[in-house]
């Protein structure tokens, strides 16, 4: 037997890459196919979390509620997960109505210096007899010392295991051994990652995290997600078997859902574009790609050069408001002696 | 002159920045500045400024009910929760800071008038304060809107452990207090901490959706009108650009520039709030003291 737990983001990253617009047929279709799969869990919904369908970040084509009851469903082996991160959603208006459809398990998301908004969130998850997850985001914008801090934090609350998001796919091979070590041998509770391929790491990167003490792993099939999308499960499965670690996962099974109906929800190819390589660069948060493109656009702007700004200024995510802001100001400037010197920001 | 006393209760961020602005108020002076750390830099300003100060939280105004008349709560949702019995036996008109929703939720700009006449009223949140007058503007000029959508982003640091502690309530709050004042159930708040250092400027986006057409020139002249209503109280409250109307929504950018009272200018969102406190207080100061209104400050 495993003790490797495998986390399933494909109908919740993947909702970014098609703009939220997840089907009741596709949702339906996945679960039923993957669920003897031997994945964790399935975490279903906006590519925000919970609440989290808005003008701001992008509206769902369906409710939250219609999207985990279809799930839930069909899911009888593998635990029905939502994400969310506090000030999308709340416990009244989201989370609890999740809880009462039949989720088992709950990721509290937060950007990685912010642990503490998590503690209302996943007291009440443990409290309703759910499992709950802290989940820490773009982690490369911190130390390791101050992730371990902050993991601690989501650990006293009842969390069950830190995830640890390469949000903007910014890890280096390096960094990756060293949070994982690090954060696994100070944690009572598991330790897990959730990769970007924005610098082509996605699967070696969580490979790297298995090797260094992580037993969670927090992927997609065929990498659908945002940006340059995730650690593509079913790959990540047939490179554990080749160095002889036991996933109890089917990879068959992962490969014909891969093929079957994963490629038929994406609507562009999972590709590294240099629009994903410039935000793991700059440091960014993939899903703002789609937003840069738009206002690069709309105001005659370079993508690159939006992604190197809103870099500069730590934007995270939630904040796309800023891209349209950023963008302007880059318009307005005009002057083609202040090019950004990339250098600056690495 | 003669001025009202006020009691407050919570030395945190949000307390010590109401304290700095009472003690420049000219009705207003702080009888009491009570919590229950011993350590907090609050306390230790308060002191400096010679101020009356208690780590027995309530129980200082429990036992010496005279030294206020006004009492704000910068404590917690659930601590005001216990807090707010106590004031009302006491006869305490409260101001309450944070999320608990006790007594009616007030935005001056909006509902002033209505709340001084109550014993207890509430502040809603910083986001609230700040994106609500901007909804009701929309709302008044524009009747078939349909969803509200307000996003505050406020820098990390000029966010405490009580509004870390309370960001649940602070996000539902702000939610619900939307669709109380426009009258439109569909709403949504979000709430952005962010961590970028140097700070960034408490910054609020405010949505507005409708099936209808955007009556533009006078929703943008509607807003350009609040906001100047806003900075009587907020001086530091401006748009940060031109509302527009693009793909279907209307958007509206606004920003907060603190005073640098306690913490520096990006906290906006401890202004905000602050402000709209103490404007209620001196306005009910004013009218206890005789006084005609605009002299407080």
């Amino acid at each position: 037997m495993s003790n490797l737990l495998f986390f399933d983001s494909t109908l919740r990253d993947g909702s970014h890459a098609i703009a939220h617009q997840l089907t009741e047929e596709q949702i339906s279709a996945y679960c039923k196919q993957i669920d003897d799969a031997g994945l964790h869990t399935v975490i279903v919904g906006h590519g925000n979390g919970l609440g989290a369908s808005s003008l701001q970040v992008g509206l769902s084509k369906l409710t939250d509620e219609v999207m985990l009851s279809t799930a839930r469903r069909e899911l009888k082996k593998t635990k029905l997960g939502v994400f969310l991160i506090p000030g999308f959603g709340t416990i009244k208006d989201n989370l609890a109505r999740a809880l009462d459809l039949g989720v088992d398990l709950v990721c509290v998301g937060v950007h990685c210096t912010e642990a503490d908004v998590t503690q209302q969130h996943i007291e009440y998850v443990r409290k309703q007899g759910k499992d709950a997850y802290g989940i820490l985001m773009m982690y490369h914008m911190t130390t390791t010392e101050r992730l371990l801090l902050e993991a601690q934090k989501m650990q006293s609350y009842g969390a069950m295991g830190i995830v640890i998001m390469d949000s903007a796919g910014a890890s280096t091979p390096d960094l990756v051994t060293k949070t994982m070590s690090h954060l696994s041998s100070n944690l009572n509770i598991r330790v897990g990652f959730h990769a970007h391929n924005n610098l082509g790491l996605g699967v070696s990167n969580s490979l790297l995290a298995l090797q260094s003490g992580a037993t969670i792993i927090d992927g997609t099939l065929r990498g659908f997600g945002a940006g340059a999308g995730n650690c593509q499960l079913e790959v990540l499965a047939g490179l554990l078997q080749k160095v002889g670690m036991e996933t109890g996962l089917d990879l068959y099974r992962l490969m014909d859902v891969s093929e079957d109906i994963v490629a038929k929800l994406m609507t562009k190819p999972q590709e590294i574009t240099s629009i994903s390589l410039i935000s793991g660069l700059a440091g960014v948060f993939s899903a703002f790609a789609t937003h840069v493109k738009k206002a690069s656009v709309r105001f005659g702007v370079d993508p690159r050069d939006i992604f190197i700004e809103l870099g500069k200024r730590k934007i995270v995510g939630g904040q796309e408001d800023f891209i349209v802001d950023v963008a302007m100001n880059l318009a307005q400037q005009n002057k083609p002696e202040d090019v950004y010197e990339l250098e600056s920001l690495l | 002159m003669n001025k009202i006393k006020v009691g407050i209760i919570g030395t945190g961020n949000i307390g010590t920045d109401l304290l700095v602005k009472v003690q420049r108020s000219k009705v207003l002076e702080c009888g009491m500045f009570a919590g229950r750390n011993p350590d907090s830099e609050g306390v230790k300003r308060a002191e400096a400024m010679g101020v009356r100060t208690s780590t027995e939280s309530i129980r200082a105004i429990d036992a010496d009910p005279n030294c206020c008349d006004i009492v704000f709560d910068a404590t917690s949702a659930k601590i005001h929760l216990m807090h707010a019995p106590i004031l009302k036996k006491l006869g305490k008109f409260t101001i309450d800071l944070t999320p608990a929703q006790v007594g009616k939720m007030c935005v001056p700009v909006i509902n002033l008038e209505e709340c001084l006449k109550l014993d207890n009223v509430n502040l809603v949140t910083c986001g609230g304060q700040a994106t609500i007058p901007i909804a009701y503007a929309i709302k008044q000029v524009q009747p078939d809107v349909e969803y509200i959508e307000i996003v505050a982003s406020i820098s990390s640091k000029s966010a405490g452990p009580g509004t870390r502690v309370n960001v649940d309530e602070f996000t539902q709050t702000t939610r619900e207090a939307l669709s109380h004042f426009t009258g439109v159930p569909n709403t949504k708040a979000i709430i952005i901490l962010n961590p970028a250092d140097p700070p960034v400027i408490m910054r609020n986006t405010i949505y507005a959706r409708t099936s209808g057409t955007f009556k533009e020139a006078e929703l943008i002249a509607a807003i350009h009108a609040m906001v100047k209503k806003i900075q009587a109280y907020v001086p530091g409250y401006r748009l940060v650009q031109e509302p527009v109307a693009e793909s279907g929504r209307f958007t509206t950018m606004i920003e907060v520039v603190g005073l640098g009272d306690y913490l520096p200018a990006y906290s906006g969102n401890l202004d905000i709030i602050t402000c709209a406190a103490l404007n209620i207080a001196e306005v009910y100061a004013q009218r206890k003291l005789g006084l005609k209104e605009g002299s407080a400050s």
